[in-house]
This record gives structure tokens, C-alpha cells and sequence, in this order.
């Protein structure tokens, strides 16, 4: 099985974020992780390949020169080698990125996947579209959110949450793309002898200049980025419990008129 | 005036009511028109409900010879094909789990710009709000193609009633599945009521809630109330509760009018999912808990003294 796992760099969900200027923000300040959602991605691909018995994990990432450290952790995981396309921009356009992690993955031995596991989303630009946008670049089928697959005799059988516990069980043929999420699978936590062995793994570069992308395509832009002000402190009840509840419950449905 | 689609989503032949929302958001204050989407369900069950909120126009979609349910491509090319068939100069809908798959499709498929999970359009500037970097900033997003994509997170606009009359009509759309991606089954769920990410108030049960039948506990209260009930991170990683109920990062995104949050400290991973609620409230032992530092109201009390006490006072006031 040759199966490539797309992995972003992003800061840690727990940093804060600095803004500068109208678009920035202090990357310098912030520690950056593995995107969430692709370490289930990663986990999914290295348990295939561990159960066949052979094939590749393969971790292909857009971003900084900074991303290697994010495809080492995942190839203390278990991944085989790298593929990083270098750009600047943590926000570089969905449809520019899938178009990059296509020429990526197609220049690589002989192109030819069994499966493509991306997380659901990326924790910094929530963008939920970058899988579909290789799908569609690739010709293969996609679905994404998923919480459990099986693979039989060349098809894929997956399942997804759609809301209030229900479930959806949708069928593909390999090759495919599938968008993982919490639920698939328990991510490891890599031991030290593995995080030393992903030192000495293979990672390929380029620039993304150098992929010869048509980058002639509708793009989305950027304009301002504010920080979310956090609420100030709660207004703490007072009494007995029984007081501070019934005080709350007036609150409620006469002051803010939200029960 | 432009002339915007919204795709409105349904449940068990129901029309959910955050699509609602989604319309007053397209109507963008009368300035546009809009055509409400049905796919593969009968409009005349819906027509009055969505003329309410100004649905000039409603659309029963269809395909000949196929099950638009059955076919998530399908249905993205359906779209693509009502879009030029009526001209719509953008498409707005709901970001649920089935909302952003079609969404993305769509978007993939027609190479046009999209915005998933937005809490906010600008339809003259054809820009967007929405979260980036777990709801800790906003960004405004331009979206340069000429059709306005866009996916709206649940309940993020509220619903403002604008009663109009509407047309019903039929329209079979031209579209053929690329046969890639089948649906085989929907799987109902078992014992949850309410799905979370429509839900107008939430009650939710921390890691203290310590067993999974407590949580019968927030049920009861929930059934007051009119909440769906939810859980944290630790809660659903320790047994206590299906991940699906979790809410937070790595689980839903929720935006509802009330959320009261029991015994949970007030992760920024837990926040990433439930900031842009209207109020919150935080009931916590922990008086230096963080959620006291970023919440509405707060009781310093253990949630099992807390909890039956809120539920019996609400059943004072439904009794009244």
C-alpha cells in the first residue's frame, strides 16, 4: 500500500495569537503542532501499512522551511518520508494548496496511491474544503469527517457523523481520499527511539515556484484578522444555592431574555 | 439585487429550524431575493415555514432517474445545475457535517471560492467573517469568484421573521453522478433527541460528571429547558459520553442562545467550540476555575447540588 498522509503546520490550538499588522501574526511567539485532526490521519495510514505487512507512509505538507518539524512528529508516528512544498503564506488559498500537494504527490516514485488521508480541517484557517479540491484536481472519490473505515477487496466502507448521534455510511473504490477525524482511531504517542529514527527520515523539498502550477485561479484573500475578545469575568451569584440559582434563572429569562 | 440560493436543510421530512437564519442572512435585509433549495423533499411541506422568513421563491429539486440522497456528488452537480438554471448569483447554506461535505463539493467541483463555517456575509463587498485559529481571531475574507459560496455556522444569524408569498415550483435538475462516492445507509442515532449544533441552549457535563449515567441528571434539567445535552473533551476521552455529544475542539461547534457549562474548567479547546454562544454560564467547585474568567454568569458550587436545583426551579416556572 502506498498511502500519503497531507499534514499542515499550524500553531498550537493552546498558543495565543498575536496579530500584527492586518493579516499577521507573531509566528515567531507561538509554538507550532501537527494540525489535530491529521494525527489521526497519520495514525490511520501507519496502522494499514503495519497490517499489510508492507507498503509506505508517505507525509506530504505545504508550508514554512519550520514545517519539518510537524512531519518529523509525524514520522516518529510511524511515517516513512517526506515531501514539503515551501511556501511562505500560513494561509496560502485552498485550491492553490490541493493543486501543490497534487503536483506533490505525482512526482513522487509512480504517483500511483492507494490512499490519501488528510485531517477534516486545519485548526488555523477552519477552511473544510482542501481535500475536495485534491479530489476533485485527482479525479477521486472523497469523504471526509470520518469516524470509521474498513477496506475490502479494493473499496472503501466509511462512516460519518452528521449530527445528533446519526451516522452515515457511505461506500468509495480505491484510490481515495479520506478526511479523518476524532473517533477513527487513538493517535500514538511516539516513543524516544522512534522520535530519534524520524530524525534520519528522508524529507524531499521544493519551492512551490518550482512546481509549475497554473496559479491563474479564483483565490480567496485574506482582509483583516481581529483577535476574538474574551469575555470579562463572570459575574459570580451569591446566596445559597437555591437563592443563586433562582437568581440566575431571573437573569435569564427577564435580563437577557435567552430562557 | 441579487438573487441568492439557499440550500435548506432537513430532517426527517422536517425543515431544520436554523435554516432559517440562513435565509435572513441571504435576504441581507430585503436587498436580495431568494430562492429556498429542497432536495428531494416535498416543498409544500415547507412552504409556509419558509415564507415566513422571506423565501420568495421555493425549489423542489429533483433528478430523473436518481435518488439525490443516495449520492453526495450528485447532488453537488444538481446544485451546479440549479445555480445556472436560475441564475443565482450565490448559494448560501448551513455548515452541519452534511452542509460543509456538500458545500466543499461544490466549491471543488465549479473551481469557485467557498467559505465554510462563516458567522457573517457581506454580500456588497463579497466578503465573509468567520473564525480562524480556534475562534481565538475572526477573519474577513474576500471571495473573489463571481458566485458567492458560502456555508454559515448554525444559529451564528439570528432568524428575523419577513413574511412574503411564496412560489412553489419543481425543477429537475440535469446532473449525472460521477458514480465515485455511494451512500449506503444512514445509521439514526440512539439515544440522543436534540443534535447539538442546532440546538438554542446546551447543558453541559465536564469530566467531574464522573459516570455515565449521570448524566441522566442533565438530561432531566435539559428536558426544561429545551437543550440538548453535551459533553467535554475529558468527559467523552474517560467513557462517560459518545464523541458525539462532545463539544470543543476535535468535537462540535456550537453557537447556541444559552450554554451552561458543569463542571468544566474552561479549556481553550473547549472554548474553540462554544465562544460565539450568546451567554454562557459556568457552575465549577473551582472558584479559580479559568471559565470564571471568560464567561457570563457563574455559581461556585458542585454541579450535583447545582444541577437538581435548577431543574427544580425551571419546573416552578413551567408549573406557573
Amino acid at each position: 500500500m502506498q498511502i500519503y498522509v497531507c499534514v499542515k503546520h499550524v500553531p498550537d490550538t493552546a498558543a495565543t495569537i498575536n496579530i500584527s499588522g492586518d493579516t499577521g501574526y507573531k509566528d515567531t511567539a507561538c509554538k507550532f503542532i501537527i494540525n489535530p485532526y491529521d494525527e489521526y490521519a497519520v495514525e490511520e495510514a501507519v496502522q494499514r501499512v503495519e497490517k499489510a505487512g508492507s507498503g509506505e507512509v508517505i507525509v506530504v505538507t505545504v508550508g514554512p522551511e519550520a514545517a519539518v518539524s510537524t512531519m518529523r512528529a509525524a514520522m516518529a508516528m510511524g511515517a516513512h518520508r517526506g515531501i514539503l512544498v515551501k511556501v511562505q503564506s500560513q494561509f496560502l488559498d485552498s485550491t492553490l494548496t490541493s493543486l501543490a500537494l497534487k503536483a506533490a504527490i505525482e512526482q513522487d516514485g509512480d504517483g500511483a496511491p492507494d490512499i490519501i488521508f488528510t485531517g477534516k480541517n486545519a485548526v488555523d484557517t477552519e477552511g473544510f474544503q482542501t481535500q475536495y479540491r485534491l479530489a476533485a484536481a485527482m479525479n477521486l472519490p472523497v469523504v471526509s469527517e470520518v469516524v470509521h473505515l474498513e477496506i475490502n477487496n479494493g473499496q472503501a466502507v466509511v462512516e460519518r457523523e452528521v449530527g445528533g448521534g446519526t451516522r452515515e455510511v457511505l461506500e468509495m473504490k480505491l484510490p481515495c481520499i479520506v478526511g479523518a477525524t476524532k473517533g477513527l482511531n487513538e493517535p500514538r504517542y511516539p516513543k524516544f527511539p522512534d522520535i530519534m529514527k524520524a530524525k534520519k527520515k528522508e524529507i524531499k523539498e521544493f519551492d512551490f515556484d518550482q512546481l509549475g502550477l497554473d496559479t491563474a485561479v479564483d483565490q480567496t484573500e485574506l482582509l483583516k484578522l481581529e483577535a476574538v475578545p474574551e469575555r470579562s469575568s463572570a459575574q459570580i451569584m451569591q446566596g445559597s444555592i437555591r437563592e443563586q440559582v433562582i437568581e440566575l434563572v431571573r437573569i435569564l429569562r427577564e435580563d437577557d431574555k435567552v430562557l | 439585487m441579487a438573487k441568492i440560493g439557499v440550500l435548506i436543510e432537513t430532517e426527517k421530512d422536517e425543515i431544520k429550524k436554523t435554516n432559517f437564519g440562513t435565509i435572513t442572512a441571504a435576504r441581507d435585509g430585503g436587498k436580495n431575493e431568494v430562492v429556498a433549495l429542497l432536495l428531494g423533499v416535498d416543498a409544500n411541506l415547507a412552504q409556509e415555514a419558509l415564507a415566513a422568513y422571506g423565501a420568495q421563491k421555493i425549489v423542489q429539486v429533483s433528478v430523473d432517474g436518481a435518488d439525490l440522497l443516495s449520492s453526495p456528488d450528485l447532488q453537488a452537480r444538481a446544485l451546479a445545475d440549479v445555480i445556472h438554471h436560475f441564475a443565482l448569483e450565490g448559494l448560501v447554506g448551513l455548515a452541519s457535517a452534511r452542509g460543509r461535505d456538500v458545500f466543499a463539493r461544490l466549491g471543488a467541483l465549479l473551481n469557485v471560492t467557498l467559505a465554510s463555517d462563516c458567522v457573517g456575509i457581506n454580500f456588497d463587498e463579497k466578503t465573509v467573517r468567520k473564525s480562524h485559529f480556534s475562534g481565538k481571531t475572526i477573519a474577513t475574507i474576500k471571495l473573489s469568484s463571481s458566485l458567492l459560496l458560502c456555508a454559515l455556522r448554525p444559529n451564528a444569524i439570528e432568524a428575523q421573521e419577513a413574511p412574503v408569498d411564496a412560489q412553489v415550483e419543481s425543477y429537475a435538475a440535469s446532473a449525472e453522478d460521477p458514480g465515485l462516492v455511494k451512500i449506503l445507509e444512514v445509521k439514526k442515532g440512539g439515544s440522543q433527541k436534540m443534535d447539538l449544533t442546532e440546538a438554542d441552549v446546551i447543558i453541559t457535563g465536564g469530566r467531574p460528571i464522573d459516570a455515565a449515567e449521570n448524566y441522566k441528571m442533565l438530561e432531566e434539567c435539559a428536558e426544561l429547558l429545551g437543550a440538548a445535552v453535551g459533553a467535554s473533551r475529558a468527559a467523552v476521552d474517560a467513557g462517560f459520553a459518545p464523541h458525539s455529544m462532545q463539544v470543543g475542539q476535535t468535537g462540535k461547534t456550537v453557537s447556541p442562545r444559552l450554554y451552561i457549562g458543569c463542571g468544566l474548567s474552561g479549556s481553550v479547546q473547549h472554548f474553540a467550540g462554544m465562544k460565539t454562544s450568546k451567554v454562557i454560564v459556568g457552575i465549577n467547585t473551582d472558584k479559580d476555575a479559568p471559565i470564571f474568567q471568560k464567561c457570563d454568569y457563574g455559581i461556585i458550587a458542585d454541579m450535583f447540588e447545582v444541577v437538581p436545583v435548577l431543574t427544580e426551579v425551571l419546573r416552578e416556572h413551567a408549573g406557573k
